[in-house]
């Protein structure tokens, strides 16, 4: 090892936290994921532990989302049938299934809870990873949906959201009594992202049973403050901050593909070349980003971009001799 | 580590002449620990004085300049391991590589392609800022031919990457264009920095890993210092974990060997995985990034990034708050209004110089806030944004009563309708959709 070197001493760490629940565990996932464990600032491998590596979620909803073209041109043959979806992008490489309730929502069909468990129950029943689930975002609607999930996926180990400040009470119960570990998002401010932990851990959920979400911004729309907030939590966490020492999930799909350089067609843009890499490359670069923040779970849409970020992970993964 | 007053005192000559303007030789060392006054302000200073001085107070990371004019590239004199600290300044420079073996038409068309990576996103003008020549034919006259006619027709400072034979035939006859050399090793270092000595070009001081090139730097510091450190990339962690450790050297410890500005030159072969890669060193301290990609829609997404690393959280990023004039504007012209975050103005304006329509643009005073986030702390609701509205006088210069709002925030619309008597409408969610909405709602203005 080099003389010439400088390691930080923390006492703290990361939560390791697992996700999924094989049969023996009371589930019936084929494989489990668990994030965390992180003693360092990410792939510091000099100074402490990154014992695991980070991991690909594919986004998927359970009606058809009027997504980004290049996105329904992969897609095209299982947007309509979350089932086959999640096979798809287990196909590609997904280490999760995050799927997106959108038709719970008033305005978009307002399945009833029922509804909505069914369809979790058929993606679980139809793919071996574990799954994450998020409601449509509309308050009142998910806390009527995200207990009545939770309960129908009993002991699988799901990772369930979203809680906010102002509305976490319900799929944190639901959580709690039904074994699952919770989404807590925060808008990017490092006092509500622990304010969020501590009354959830007051419901009496323990903080390894969280994941954070401190509000994900794209590449080139605020990713800068993402970014800066993932440090100082992390360098919180390592400090021994146990309200912030929760893995981090980014959501990150969503917001590198409604960018307008995912979007600008080479014929309107012919400065900016062709949108099909860039716009694939846009939520790749999102992703290294934040990587380098310290993302633990990172939510995607477009295999090249799950492949490009994987291969990344797994080279900064690679404990070097220094 | 930082000197204190009396420690400076200690050095200077303690006669108290004046000269410097300060009253006293100890009220000039407080000033000069204060960092208001620096050494060569005081003419009697010994030699010795500021051989420990000016090593004591010189900047954690030295400022290093490559290219000359407005092809200069400064790199260096960052303070800080984290951008929330305060902020990263000088942003990394992307060199792009050109092989010496191609020659001709071939060559003429390469420079023409790097010449061409210049971008316009958000307002601003995003570049590669070098050319990286690479001795990849081991011919000294085919690196210096290829040399010359880069130099000649690029638009970008000059990184020359060869042995020494090669370097020694192509710097002198580039010298006037300061370009960087690369690389001095522990081979060839006294010949390689004799030749950036003699030319006054900076040089890359090559070692392999963090003590072999802190050794190395050591014994060519000693004979100049315009340098660019390079660890030898081998592994992108490794790089990742040697650049940090010499950069916290260098900050926290003012470890010398260190404080310069850093270089890493991707592993990557395939472009798409090679910017990917360059993220980890955008994050993570590198001045300059030696790569291979030289394609738009490739380098766009870094240098976005290299853009927002670089941002500095101090300040917001803001317009001023008013009404702007898009085009001829006339009294028909639609009115859009958003918020004066500058990314949020930015973006609201390239829309609407893109579909071709003439418009107004009211930016509403946020303090830098986006649409949501100002929806969200109060500034962007129906009340302020109706006031601003008002008192802009927009509403006096055009013969109708509507105004556009951003869809995000469809919301407001009933209460601001109310409260203004405005015709209010919800416009597309993301400004990309303004041409279409323009196009559809005001097809009688277009050019
Ligand atoms: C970066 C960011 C911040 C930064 C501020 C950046 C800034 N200068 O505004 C910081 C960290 C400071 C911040 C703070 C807060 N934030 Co904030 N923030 C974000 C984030 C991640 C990105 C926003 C952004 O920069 N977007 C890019 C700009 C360009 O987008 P935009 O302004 O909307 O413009 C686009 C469109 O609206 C459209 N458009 C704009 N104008 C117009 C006009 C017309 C006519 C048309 C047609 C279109 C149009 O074009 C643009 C491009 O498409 C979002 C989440 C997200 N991912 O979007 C949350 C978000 C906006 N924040 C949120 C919140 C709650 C807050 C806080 C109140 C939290 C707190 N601390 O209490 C504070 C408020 C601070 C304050 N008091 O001012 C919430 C908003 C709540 C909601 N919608 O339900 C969000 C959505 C996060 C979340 N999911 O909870 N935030
Ligand atoms: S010029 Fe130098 S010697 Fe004279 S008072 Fe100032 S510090 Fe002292």
């Amino acid at each position: 090892m080099a003389t010439n070197m400088l390691k930080e001493r923390y006492s703290g760490k990361i939560n390791t936290v697992t996700l999924g629940a094989t049969k023996e565990q009371g589930g019936t996932r084929t494989s489990t994921v668990t994030v965390g464990g992180d003693s360092t600032m990410p792939f510091l491998h000099f100074e402490g532990d990154m014992p695991l590596k980070p991991v690909i979620a594919m986004e998927i909803e359970d009606i058809k989302p009027d997504w980004h073209p290049f996105l329904k041109e992969v897609y095209a043959d299982v947007m309509d049938n979350p089932v086959a979806w999640a096979k798809k992008c287990v196909e590609f490489g997904a280490d999760l299934i995050y799927i997106k309730l959108n038709g719970a929502h008033p305005d978009n069909g307002n399945k009833s809870p029922e509804e909505c468990a069914k369809v979790v129950k058929d993606v679980l029943a139809a793919v071996g990873v574990p799954l994450i689930v998020v409601g449509c975002g509309e308050e009142e609607k998910d806390n009527a949906v995200l207990p009545v999930v939770a309960e129908a996926a009993a002991g699988e180990n799901l990772l369930i959201g979203l809680a906010k400040q102002d509305s976490y009470k319900s799929v944190a119960a639901a959580a709690m009594v039904h074994k699952h570990k919770v989404l807590a998002q925060s808008p990017l401010d490092i006092n509500i992202c622990k304010q969020l932990n501590i009354l959830i851990s007051e419901l009496g959920l323990a903080p390894e049973n969280v994941i954070i979400d401190p509000a994900t911004a794209a590449l080139g729309y605020g990713i800068e403050y993402t970014y800066s907030i993932l440090e100082r939590g992390r360098l919180g966490a390592l400090q021994g901050d146990k309200m912030l020492s929760q893995p981090v999930i980014c959501q990150i799909g969503h917001e590198a593909w409604r960018a307008k350089e995912a979007n600008a067609l080479e014929a309107d843009f012919p400065n900016w070349g062709d949108q099909g890499e860039r716009a694939i490359l846009w939520e790749a670069m999102t992703a290294a980003g934040l990587l380098q923040g310290g993302a633990h779970i990172m939510v995607l849409r477009h295999p090249e971009a799950v492949r490009l970020v994987k291969k990344n992970a797994e080279q900064l993964m690679i404990k070097p001799e220094i | 580590m930082a000197l204190t007053g009396l420690d400076i005192f200690k050095q200077l000559p303690k006669t108290n002449c004046k000269e410097c303007g300060s009253p006293t030789c100890l009220a000039f060392a407080m000033a000069m620990a204060n960092g208001k006054a620096s050494l060569d302000m005081c003419p009697h200073a010994s030699e010795a004085a500021k051989e420990f001085l000016g090593a004591a107070t010189a900047p954690p990371v030295k400022t290093v300049k490559v290219g000359v004019g407005e092809q200069e590239v400064v790199m260096g004199d960052e303070t800080v391991l984290f951008r929330h600290d305060k902020t990263f300044y000088h942003p990394t420079a992307l060199a792009i590589q050109i092989s010496d073996t191609l020659s001709g038409a071939e060559l003429d068309a390469k420079i023409e392609k790097i010449n061409g990576l210049v971008m316009d996103r958000v307002g601003q003008q995003v570049a590669i800022q070098m050319v990286a020549v690479t001795n990849c034919s081991k011919d000294a006259a085919k690196f210096k031919a290829a040399v010359e006619a880069v130099a000649a027709k690029a638009k970008f400072a000059l990184l020359l990457a060869g042995d020494l034979a090669a370097l020694e035939a192509a710097v002198p006859a580039v010298a006037a264009k300061k370009p960087l050399i690369h690389a001095a090793t522990a081979e060839n270092w006294e010949k390689v920095v004799a030749l950036a000595k003699a030319n006054n070009c900076p040089v890359v001081v090559k070692g392999n890993g963090l003590d072999d090139t802190a050794a190395l730097v050591e014994k060519v510091a000693k004979e100049y210092k315009e340098l660019v450190l390079d660890f030898g990339n081998t592994a992108q962690a490794k790089t990742l974990a040697e650049m940090v450790n010499a950069r916290r050297l260098a900050i926290k410890k003012k470890f010398r060997p260190f404080g310069y500005p850093m270089l890493a030159c991707t592993l990557a072969t395939d472009a798409k995985e090679e910017v990917v890669e360059a993220a980890t060193y955008v994050a993570k301290y590198a001045s300059i990034i030696c790569m291979k990609a030289d394609e738009k829609h490739h380098l766009l997404p870094l240098m976005a990034w290299r853009m927002n690393v670089y941002t500095d959280p101090q300040k917001p990023m803001a317009v001023e708050g008013k009404v702007y004039e898009i085009g001829d504007v006339t009294p028909d012209c639609p009115v859009y209004v958003c918020t004066n975050f500058a990314l949020t103005y930015f973006a609201v304006e390239g829309e609407v110089v893109g579909s071709k329509i003439p418009g107004y643009i009211v930016a509403v005073d946020t303090d830098g806030s986006s649409v949501l986030t100002g929806w969200a702390s109060g500034k962007f609701v129906a009340e302020p944004i109706y006031e601003f509205v008002k008192n802009s006088g927009v509403m006096d210069k055009v013969n109708h009563n509507s105004i556009v709002i951003p869809g995000y925030v469809a919301i407001i619309s009933g209460k601001l309708k109310e409260i203004s008597s405005y015709n209010v409408i919800v416009g597309p969610q993301e400004a990309v959709g303004i041409p279409a909405f323009a196009k559809a709602n005001y097809p009688q203005l277009m050019k």
